[in-house]
């Protein structure tokens, strides 16, 4: 236990850094206002395909309607935040956001996870293109085709990486855990998983819920950052490229969808001078990583403060690392 | 009544009954041999008991707690929860993880920490695990594979994934074991360490294992009892004696070989 909480430590510590690097860099305006829209929107690449990894690289199954449930959370923030404009509508509308997307990923979950392969894909994509006529069709709630305007823009730095934070420990904290070893075992052979005694349909949707949860929060964090949303934000396109993030960095791999998300979202925003070359160029890119890295940029590899710490004990004390 | 009681089980793939009219008792706290030749239905039959086909009709009761229950229909992890596990013939650890990982997630039904425990890290979440890790290495070590708790199943030698594969099923706390040859692939020396072993394992746990294996004279000299298969149809039963002796054994399956 003790050495879990150096673990634990050693990663709060990399977390404090890498906040307090960006604040300054901020501050110090390093990263403009223009950089900090491309930075707002890799947090929220960041912790939707964190959610969609779970689904896709450590659950085994497909999904390509994450952007449904990210709607969700968008919406419901939206209009928690046109009633009342400041943090605490933000926060409740991301609560709200986080129980209705959770609701409805549950109520669906149960049907579609009997599905296996092509037939899961279609129907994950079925359920995020009701979820998009559900909100088209909700009248003066959410404004049909128009969409909603006239949030405040509250999303910044540091509730982005509150969002990071958040989603990264109920993640990170799932999969190290025997009900999440439990999902794990679903990908790698799911006869075999049933026959230990794990409930696959549990379990599956238990990772299905978690997704949705995790993907609202970054639709509060959308609908806070631009003072506008509207239906076709959220459309197959969106679900697209959350895929693209979390097969890029490696079908459970944390550490890479991480690193994917801030890879593509650089290379995103180098590319937008090229207009629509950009998409040409995006598309040769992930085929390169796709011929050269089958497995993603990291495949099922993490950074991990064990080996880190490993590491750096052999060098100062060789001695005690040989007595062992 | 016994621990589990098979009647006239069948199960049929097309045209083929690959299970036919099948009667099978098990009593607790014994070990019972499974023989015929390749393609008689044994894997069948254990696919059967553990729930991952379902029969085409018949009756499998277990007596739980001196109640009668009905097994068959219902979803394996329930199967396996009222206490019977199973090994593949075709190997099918989680390959890409470790040896460790393998056994802990076939304790992972009585685990005590369920998901909000663990995503919040309550400390039922640290006791719980670290109870698991005991108890995961504690079995490992049967087969001396505590030492290689950290490497990954696919690359375990493969006598050591038959192994690991026995362990993780008793790591789910059976009633009842279903090892399908376990020795598969073994040279001679090797199948009989682990028939042994097998037969420790039995006892020690007090608990029932049902085995298939081909070397008949292994299962003759640990099974208390045998069962024989032969296209789908359960041929004779006995002691190994009776077996030994039986004219229908001789001609189906013994003839040839001995
Ligand atoms: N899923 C299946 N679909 C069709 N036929 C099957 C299936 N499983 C087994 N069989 C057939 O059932 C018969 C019994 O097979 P099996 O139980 O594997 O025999 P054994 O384990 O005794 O060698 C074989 O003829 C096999 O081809
Ligand atoms: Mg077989």
């Amino acid at each position: 236990m003790k050495q879990l909480n150096k673990y634990n430590a050693g990663w709060l510590a990399l977390s404090v850094i890498i906040y307090f690097v960006v604040q300054m860099l901020i501050q110090a305006d390093v990263i403009d206002y223009y950089y900090q829209i491309t930075l707002m929107n890799i947090c929220m690449d960041i912790i939707l395909a964190l959610g969609l990894n779970l689904i896709i690289g450590f659950t085994g199954q497909f999904s390509l309607g994450h952007a449904g449930f990210m709607s969700i959370g968008a919406y419901c923030c939206a209009i928690m935040m046109l009633k009342m404009p400041d943090l605490t509508g933000f926060l409740l509308g991301l609560l709200l956001g986080v129980i209705v997307a959770s609701l409805v990923a549950l109520i669906v979950a149960i049907p579609t996870l009997r599905l296996k392969g092509d037939y899961l894909a279609i129907a994950t994509l079925g359920i995020s293109e009701i979820i998009r006529i559900a909100i088209l069709n909700m009248g003066d709630l959410t404004n049909g085709a128009a969409g909603l305007s006239g949030m405040p823009i509250l999303n910044n730095w540091t509730l982005s990486f509150f969002g990071i934070m958040l989603s990264l420990i109920i993640i990170v904290n799932y999969i190290k855990s025997s009900p999440g070893r439990a999902t794990i075992a679903i990908r790698e052979d799911e006869i075999a998983a049933e026959s230990m005694g794990i409930n696959t349909t549990k379990y599956k949707t238990i990772a299905f819920v978690i997704g949705a949860f995790t993907a609202s929060i970054a639709g509060s964090l959308y609908a806070s950052s631009f003072s506008m949303i509207k239906p076709d934000n959220f459309g197959f396109m969106k679900s697209v490229d959350i895929l693209i993030i979390v097969v890029f960095g490696g079908l459970g791999s944390v550490t890479g969808t991480i690193i994917a998300a801030i890879s593509l979202g650089i290379l995103n925003m180098l590319l937008q001078p090229f207009g629509q070359l950009r998409m040409i160029i995006y598309a040769i890119a992930l085929i390169a990583i796709m011929v050269f890295k089958p497995g993603g940029l990291l495949q099922h590899k993490e950074l991990s403060m064990k080996k880190l710490f490993g590491r750096l004990s052999k060098k100062n004390t060789p001695k005690k690392e040989a007595s062992k | 009544m016994s621990l589990l009681q098979v009647e006239k089980l069948t199960k049929n793939f097309g045209g083929l009954a690959a299970v036919s009219m099948v009667d099978f008792k098990l009593e607790s706290n014994e070990l019972v041999g499974l023989i015929g030749p390749n393609g008689a239905g044994k894997t069948t039959l254990f696919n059967l008991l553990t729930g991952v086909y379902v029969p085409t009709s018949g009756e499998i009761v277990m007596e739980i707690d001196g109640k009668k229950e009905r097994l068959n229909g219902v979803k394996p992890y329930v199967i396996t929860k009222k206490g019977l596990a199973r090994t593949f013939q075709n190997i099918r650890l989680f390959k890409e993880l470790t040896v460790l990982d393998n056994v802990l997630i076939a304790m992972h039904q009585n685990s005590k920490a369920g998901v909000l425990a663990s995503i919040f890290r309550l400390p039922k979440y640290y006791r719980s695990e670290e109870g698991m890790r005991q108890e995961a290495l504690s079995l490992l070590s049967i087969f001396d594979l505590d030492n290689k708790q950290q490497e990954l199943a696919k690359n375990l030698p493969y006598g050591d994934q038959r192994c690991l594969e026995i362990v993780r099923a008793l790591a789910t706390k059976p009633k009842i074991l279903f090892l399908d040859e376990p020795a598969a692939g073994m040279n001679p020396q090797e199948t009989a360490d682990l028939t042994k072993q097998i037969r420790k394992i039995q006892q020690d746990f007090k608990i029932t294992v049902v085995l298939i294996e081909h070397d008949m004279s292994l299962v003759m000299d640990i099974c208390e009892r045998i069962y024989v298969l032969e296209y789908g149809r359960m041929i004779a039963h006995g002691t190994p004696g009776e077996i030994k002796q039986n004219p229908k054994v001789i001609k189906a399956y013994l003839g040839g070989e001995e």
